[in-house]
């Protein structure tokens, strides 16, 4: 047995029959990280001591079977965008390089209340902007599947350490695609959650009313048992939502006959990789003999998706990052510099990358007097239309299947020199996170020897029907248990 | 020459009283801090990550003020963020109410010089106050404890015409304040700032000219000296022909005179949009209600009961609900004595009001209660003690704190006005000076002031005058007859 190898399920019944340790599982798994990370470079920060600290509490819980949840003992590891207390976070930015936050995400805090034991955080896009990890100011992520191709982004760390067994599950973060596109990449199953569903207290903001934290793990039963500790209101954030929260891992085995399926027909365009195309179709062949009905649907605002979804995100990121100033926290380059002003646009300036900067300059233009109607507020206009778009789809169908991406990983370097070729490798993932509604990526077959994802997109706060149709599908299939080489 | 009349709005930033800072947990009381930088947190220092959360109290002292100003509470509300950078603002933006603040359209009644006028409240909104900034040779050190702290903005139309009529709508928001105990009112530790939107224009027209808006008036003082120089200054520019420039304005206290800050091509763009962390507050009917409920009595009620109630004069009405704690103080002196009302509010608003503001007092703190109060004129209405007792017993009060009959017994203070002991005195007078009793009886009137000396010589000031006159005269008509 290779315990770095193990999903929560299997894991947990390891451990609880006292198979195995907390510590030998974290031990395995650390030990996988540092001989396969170098190839990878998923991982930002590894937690060794702390990792092994929370894996002997863990073990003290187990050992007296007390207060032990689906996660006790469980090792993950974050996207560096998830505040932890006394461990470095970084969103992959030289602003932040050396940041330790003196508290904890309440995520973090409820996965510790659980007993899952953090390993490190996970290299992304320098805050969350970019679709291939390769925005990260470190170093880029390299796709497990074939090392010189990208993870796809923003959260392509975790994406990559999923599938290269480095840690059982990850917990990433999806402001427009960032849990499903690189899940898709790297045959992970990723859960974008409703908005408001998991509290984003100590969440470094991207776009504040499109961020998402999710599960990302080996199946979406791994992802039910994460999302049941994360999910629920949280006084901390006053935009979570109060819903009471399912019992996901009961909802799972309810059967799935009878539910109505949905095909976007703006989500099958020209342009999509043939290997993607025929993977989808096969897919919903296979829905169609698990019972579902399976129907088309139209989504008629589809194309406008992507302007809204950046415009919106240039305006709040702009705003989000002016916090970064080189006077509480961070990177702080006061040296030569004659005035308060002269050491905000030198930190600026040597912390911040590219494409972070191409966002705040644009964020600040169509906020800017003048432009406001125009840009922003039009944005928010059409994001009403989108949010309808899909309400009046879910009047027809319980869940949506579609592509998370147009073609499947592409070459490092491929996209870097043009963003907008970048940014429409999103296009399918956008929407949801102007709606609001929560999406699963399913792995569901390869295309030139590379991943192809899936995504169901459901209504509100339907992440228990999304995971029900999930692990049905998952269970006639195994596409979600192909691993790459670099993973053994 | 043409004259020109002034067109002022002011907006009034006043701190709130909660127990915790608006969008955190932490203590508002700032002032009260033990060192620099001791109430923060993650969110009041905007670290990563750390999101706002509305506090409901100071959702319910911004509706009181809406109430009390006779605003109209908007059932809808929405934070926004205010856009720049400043060392003070940690989160490079401000959260602040935009397009739907708490309360907007009301009204307050003010006198401009003696005549009553109404001057428009646009809106009230509620915002963030900054953090405090120390600046030094070289740097600038940083002290969060403020930042957070809720503010409520009263922003005025442009209604008012005089200095005398802004520093009366000034000087009324800060008494409803005071009433509602959502703001003490205490200027020197700045929880009421001003700033004033002057123009001026050809009195009698109704167009609204070019103005400029004065910052940092942290003063009554500083609002009228700023108010005025501004007025004059803009006054000058039109008539000698040029034209007054948009623009912002610093005022200096020292140099007393505005200075400029920022021209209108300079003026922030604060690029304000939906503050996407908070979700838009509703504001329903029955909590308004319930707010409504319990608005207190306010200074304009108030000063129009007791012109009602006890027959003062509006000016004597006006000074004494100018403060809800003196307001409180002289009702209560005035329950617990048996001295005509009219005697009361001259003790007060003479004597007592001369003690508190030269010794500096705060009216809620006093050294003694109104009981004593009230026993001090009764001792003067009872003739107990003279008005020149009275006014050396008071300064004992404020001094010791003690009750007015322990200081009077204390320093044998009381006023003779016992006639057998009178009699004695009055005796003891005629026999030590019988050569000014024969002049007196000779027909020399003045003898009889210099013998009413000499009882109040003997008494030691105490002896009831009038009590001693009758029975000096009595007894000077005695010698003339046994003569």
């Amino acid at each position: 047995m290779q315990p770095h190898t193990l999903s929560i399920r299997e894991a947990h019944e390891l451990l609880t029959t006292k198979q195995i340790s907390s510590v030998e599982l974290t031990t395995a798994v650390l030990d996988h990280i540092h001989k396969t990370d170098p190839l990878i470079n998923a991982f930002v920060t590894i937690a060794d001591e702390l990792a092994l600290e929370q894996a002997r509490l863990a073990d003290q819980r187990l050992r007296q079977s007390e207060d032990i949840t689906p996660l006790t003992g469980i090792p993950f590891a974050v996207k560096d965008c998830i505040s932890t207390r006394g461990l470095r976070t970084t969103c992959s930015s030289k602003i932040l390089e050396n940041y330790i936050p003196p508290y904890n995400a309440t995520v973090i805090d409820r996965l510790s209340t659980a007993g899952a034991v953090l390993i490190g955080k996970q290299n992304m896009d320098e805050f969350g902007m970019g679709s291939s990890c390769e925005n990260s100011a470190f170093f880029d992520t390299h796709n497990p599947w074939d090392l010189e191709r990208v993870p796809g982004g923003s959260s392509g760390g975790s994406a990559a350490a999923v599938a290269a067994n480095m840690g059982l599950f990850a917990l990433g973060e999806d402001t427009g695609g960032s849990i499903r596109m690189p899940a898709g990449f790297c045959n992970v199953t990723g859960l974008k959650t409703t908005y408001g569903r998991v509290s984003r207290y100590g969440l470094i903001a991207l776009v504040s009313s499109f961020d998402s934290i999710g599960p990302m793990a080996r199946s979406a039963y791994d992802c039910a048992a994460v999302l049941q500790s994360i999910a629920g209101q949280d006084l901390k954030d006053a935009t979570s939502l109060p819903d009471p929260i399912p019992d996901y891992l009961k909802m799972l085995d309810k059967p799935v006959k009878g539910l109505r399926l949905g095909i976007p027909k703006e989500y099958f365009q020209a342009g999509m990789e043939a290997g993607v195309e025929s993977s989808i179709r096969e897919a919903i062949q296979k829905f169609e003999e698990l019972g579902m009905e399976i129907r088309e649907v139209s989504l008629p605002h589809t194309t406008y998706g992507l302007p809204v979804y950046y415009l919106v995100l240039f305006a709040e990121a702009s705003a989000n990052l002016a916090r970064f100033d080189g006077t509480r926290f961070g990177l702080s380059v006061a040296e030569g510099a004659e005035n308060v002003i002269d050491q905000y646009l030198q930190t600026r300036r040597e912390g911040f990358g590219p494409e972070v900067k191409r966002r705040i300059m644009l964020g600040a233009y169509v906020l800017s007097a003048g432009y406001y109607d125009a840009y922003y507020l039009k944005a928010q206009k059409v994001r009403t239309l989108l949010r309808q778009d899909f309400e009046a789809a879910f009047e027809q169908c319980d869940a949506l299947v579609a592509p998370t991406c147009p073609t499947t990983a592409f070459k490092l370097g491929e996209k870097t020199d043009d963003p907008l070729t970048m940014y429409l490798s999103d296009i399918y993932v956008v929407a949801t996170n102007p709606a609001g509604v929560p999406s699963l990526c399913v792995p569901c077959g390869f295309s030139n020897n590379m991943p192809v994802g899936m995504q169901l997109i459901g209504k509100h706060l339907s992440e228990d029907v999304l995971l029900q149709i999930g692990h049905a599908y998952q269970s006639a299939t195994d596409w979600h248990l192909k691993r790459p080489a670099v993973s053994k | 020459m043409t004259t020109y009349e002034p067109v002022i709005g002011l907006e009034i930033h006043a701190e709130l009283q909660t127990k915790s800072k608006m969008f955190c947990g932490c203590s508002a009381a700032y002032s009260e801090a033990p060192a620099a930088n001791t109430l923060i947190c993650p969110v009041c220092t905007a670290l990563p990550g750390a999101m706002p959360v509305v506090n409901q109290k100071a959702v319910e002292q911004a509706i009181l003020v809406g109430l009390a100003l006779n605003c109209t509470i908007n059932p809808m509300n929405q934070f926004a963020r205010k856009n720049y950078f400043y060392p003070d603002l940690p989160k490079g933006y401000q959260i602040s109410q935009y397009d739907l603040p708490v309360a907007s359209n009301g009204w307050l009644n003010i006198l401009a010089g003696t005549d009553p006028q109404r001057i428009r409240v646009r809106r009230a909104h509620l915002e963030e106050d900054t953090a405090k900034l120390f600046h030094h040779d070289r740097h600038t050190l940083v002290d969060y404890n403020r930042a957070g702290v809720p503010l409520l903005e009263i922003v005025s139309e442009p209604d008012m015409h005089t200095v005398e009529a802004a520093l009366d709508y000034a000087t009324r928001i800060r008494a409803i304040l005071r009433y509602l105990g959502v703001n003490s009112g205490d200027m020197e530790k700045g929880v009421l700032r001003f700033e004033a939107n002057v123009s001026v224009r050809p009195t009698g027209s109704s167009e609204l000219l070019t103005r400029t808006e004065i910052k940092n008036l942290n003063s009554f003082r500083a609002l009228t000296r700023a108010t005025a120089f501004e007025i004059q200054r803009q006054t000058q520019i039109y008539q000698s022909g040029a034209e007054v420039v948009q623009e912002t304005l610093g005022w200096n206290d020292l140099k007393e005179m505005t200075i400029s800050q920022r021209s209108k091509e300079e003026a922030h763009d604060y690029r304000y949009f939906p503050e996407p962390d908070l979700p838009p507050l509703e504001i329903n009917r029955a909590w308004v209600e319930q707010i409504k409920s319990e608005l207190p009595e306010l200074p304009e009620m108030r000063e129009q009961r007791l012109i009602m109630q006890f027959g003062l004069t509006v000016n004597e009405a006006r000074l004494l609900t100018s403060d809800k704690a003196l307001a409180d103080y002289y009702e209560k002196t005035v329950s617990l004595s048996k001295s005509p009302v009219k005697t009361i509010s001259n003790w007060i608003t003479g004597e007592f009001l001369r003690y508190v503001n030269d010794m500096g007092l705060d009216l809620e703190h006093l050294p003694f209660p109104p009981e004593h109060l009230a026993q001090l004129v009764d001792l003067v209405t009872a003739k107990a003690i003279n008005d020149n007792t009275a006014k050396e017993v008071l300064a004992g009060m404020f001094k010791t704190g003690q009750s007015p009959e322990t200081i009077v017994k204390a320093n044998n203070l009381g006023q003779i006005s016992d006639q057998d002991a009178l009699e004695l005195v009055v005796a003891q007078v005629l026999n030590d000076n019988p050569k000014e009793v024969a002049s007196y009886l000779a027909g020399k009137q003045t003898v009889f002031q210099w013998m009413m000396g000499q009882v109040a010589r003997l008494t030691r000031g105490k002896a009831d005058p009038q009590v001693a006159r009758k029975l000096l005269l009595q007894a000077l008509e005695k010698a003339r007859i046994s003569k």
